[in-house]
């Protein structure tokens, strides 16, 4: 007896074709994870600057959730010299 | 030859030693297969694998990052491996594009703080990340009828205020449905989460619809009553109307990830 919507073998991978929204997986891979300082310093400018240059696009980082690197607010060409 | 650096995806839990070959020949960025880098007296491994150094070098990075299909390409890919990881075992994923200058360099680092990513690999393991996103849907959009008013007591212009009356109080009645639906979530929610994040409504161009997307939470399930908790939720907030819940996942608790020793102060609480 088995329910017939059912698959026969819960598969370990997502399937393919079911693809997930990145807008769901940016928030999770940008403001998500074990930050740590690798060899490349990307970190602080450079996150931050991804959150600056896709800010119309996503907007990743959470205001009430400020990341490590929030205080230091690089000047990265946004252009607005004040 | 291309010079490569050491990409790491996430520090996950080898307790029996099958996982090097589990993931065997597993694609990571860039399409190289991914590995694991291990230190004496700890079963927690870190899974890297090599990108072209000119790709990852700052300046580069930070060109790339600014090009959305470039960085789609990689966090799908450091995607990819951590459902492997998460497939299989206890999973601490890392924040998008760590990366080290080579693999003993990653080793070091393992070295240095295997103690706090396996206080936290131990809290993690056996339970996964659920997202609910609830959304208002665009009352003003379906209240709009096709044909004039029937009312055909009105002035023109009086039946056009009363008809902008009905939009707007269809639209207050939908972000009232969602506070409640809000509620209502949460409550189904705490019934079994652990913990929960709350990151921000999703907005810009990337928002899938359709509506306006008001709570977008990450939830910590343990695995055994994840399924509970998808229905719950998604019973929830049946009968409000113009409001949507969307259950993504079960997700690698990516949202969770973070390390105790991250946090400004230790809490107070007992």
């Amino acid at each position: 007896m088995r329910a017939a919507s059912r698959p026969e073998a819960t598969p370990e991978e997502p399937l393919p074709q079911r693809q997930i929204a990145l807008i769901d997986l940016l928030d999770r891979l940008l403001s998500g994870g074990v930050v740590l300082t690798g060899d490349v310093v990307l970190s602080i400018a450079d996150i931050d600057l991804v959150r600056i240059s896709l800010r119309a696009l996503i907007v990743s980082i959470s205001e009430q959730n400020p990341s490590p690197w929030h205080a230091i607010s690089a000047p990265t060409g946004d252009d607005h010299d004040r | 030859m291309t010079a490569t650096v050491s990409y790491a995806y996430a520090v996950a839990r080898d307790a029996d030693g099958s996982l090097e070959e589990a993931l065997s020949g597993l694609p990571g960025v860039a399409e190289a297969p991914v590995h694991l880098v291990r230190v004496e007296h700890s079963d927690d491994v870190v899974v890297v694998s090599p990108v072209p150094e000119r790709d990852f070098q700052e300046a580069a990075l930070r060109a790339h990052l600014e090009d959305l299909d470039w960085l789609e390409s990689v966090a799908r890919a450091h995607h990819r491996v951590i459902q492997a990881l998460a497939a299989r075992t206890a999973v601490l994923p890392l924040r998008l594009a760590t990366v080290y200058l080579d693999d003993e360099r990653v080793r070091l680092m393992l070295r240095v703080r295997h103690e706090a990513f396996a206080s936290r690999l131990t809290d993690l393991a056996a339970q996964v990340e659920w997202g609910v996103k609830i959304y208002v849907e665009a009352a003003a959009e379906t209240e709009r009828p096709a044909s004039p008013p029937t009312d055909a007591g009105l002035s023109p212009g009086r039946a056009y205020l009363s008809q902008r009356r009905a939009q707007r109080h269809a639209r207050e009645d939908a972000y009232r449905g969602a506070e409640q639906a809000a509620e209502r979530v949460e409550a189904a929610a705490r019934a079994y989460a652990v913990d929960r994040v709350q990151h921000r409504p999703q907005q810009g161009e990337l928002a899938r619809g359709p509506g306006e997307n008001v709570i977008n939470d990450a939830y910590l399930v343990p695995l055994q009553q994840a399924e509970d908790f998808r229905a719950d939720v998604m019973q929830a907030a049946e009968g409000l109307p113009g409001v949507r819940v969307e259950v993504t996942g079960p997700w690698a608790p990516y949202s969770f990830a973070a390390l105790a020793e991250a946090e400004p102060l230790k809490g107070t609480t007992p």
